[in-house]
């Protein structure tokens, strides 16, 4: 039994449902939705990464640009972390809480 | 025959674990989970030849990306009970979403892949991992590396100035202040009567 191409694709796939899903159901809970976007970003990393390792051999292209570019998602997901976590001590000081429902003081 | 049942008891954790961090009620099982789906995705990369990868995954999100999420979940004095209310009503327009997203990618998959899985190809057996990725990250990439180095210095900076604050009522040293006191603003010579008090 070969473990192929699809088959990673597949469990991104999931991954990348279970994070979606994840934003709609935790309406209220920041923290949780941040999760839930590192896990799309991880669908995104194993979905590239798959693509780099089953690329078939062709002149002039280097499979490795594939992982290269899963190192820069990596890069932007741990600053989108950071910066997303210091908004959200900022408001938790400003607020008393973080409820996202109460977040409409610009009327969105 | 190992890699394969490897796959599958790497992929299902990941999937389990990548469910409870929505599911589970409380916040830090929540980043216990992710942190169990970082580990097995690691896990997948290994399988598909990419080691370096795996383990910057490891140690940039367990390490780093996990911790700081603990940290503010331990931090935010926050009633997560009360957050979790609601958590059902929500769960018929996520699914509804969840299913149109999940048919979608079948019918693309269904689509290109109609072939069944393809065979691995086998990696340039000259290179290490790690040695191709230096090759191509530090010429054809540099720019685009520079610019993620500045993504992450704006990051830091940006995260240091949103949560800096002045706080009053702090006593604080001020080395300034204390160098540039003079004999006359600190010492009082007072001539005092025998027998009689200052006061």
């Amino acid at each position: 039994m070969v473990i192929g191409l699809s088959h990673y694709l597949v469990v991104a796939a999931m991954l990348f449902i279970i994070g979606v899903f994840g934003i709609f159901v935790n309406r209220k809970n920041v923290i949780v939705i941040l999760m839930c976007v590192e896990l799309i970003l991880l669908a995104v990393n194993i979905n590239f990464v798959a693509f780099s390792a089953h690329m078939p051999v062709m002149p002039g292209v280097n499979p490795i640009d594939g992982q290269i570019f899963a190192l820069f998602i990596l890069t932007v997901a741990a600053a989108e972390a950071a910066v997303g976590l210091a908004i959200l001590v900022v408001y938790f000081r400003n607020r008393g809480n973080i409820q996202v429902e109460d977040a409409d003081l610009m009327k969105g | 025959m190992i890699a394969a049942i490897a796959f599958y008891i790497l992929a299902s954790v990941a999937v389990g674990a990548a469910f409870m961090v929505v599911a589970s009620r409380n916040p830090v099982h929540s980043v216990m989970f992710l942190i169990l789906t970082f580990f097995s995705a690691a896990g997948l990369f290994i399988l598909m030849g990419a080691e370096f990868l795996a383990l910057l995954l490891i140690m940039v999100y367990v390490g780093a990306v996990a911790v700081l999420f603990l940290f503010v979940v331990m931090m935010l004095d926050v009633d997560f009970v009360e957050l979790k209310k609601g958590f059902l009503s929500f769960a018929p327009i996520g699914g509804i979403v969840a299913a149109i997203l999940l048919l979608q990618m079948i019918a693309l998959g269904a689509a290109y892949f109609m072939d069944g899985g393809r065979p691995l190809v086998a990696p340039d057996a000259t290179m290490t991992n790690l040695e191709a990725f230096g090759a191509v990250l530090y010429t054809k990439y540099a720019g685009a590396f520079e610019a993620a180095g500045f993504v992450l210095l704006v990051a830091m900076i940006g995260a240091i100035v949103l949560t800096l604050r002045d706080r009053e009522g702090v006593r604080r040293q001020s080395a300034v202040d204390q160098m540039a006191r003079t004999r006359e603003d600190g010492v009082e010579l007072v001539d005092i009567e025998p027998g009689q008090g200052l006061g």
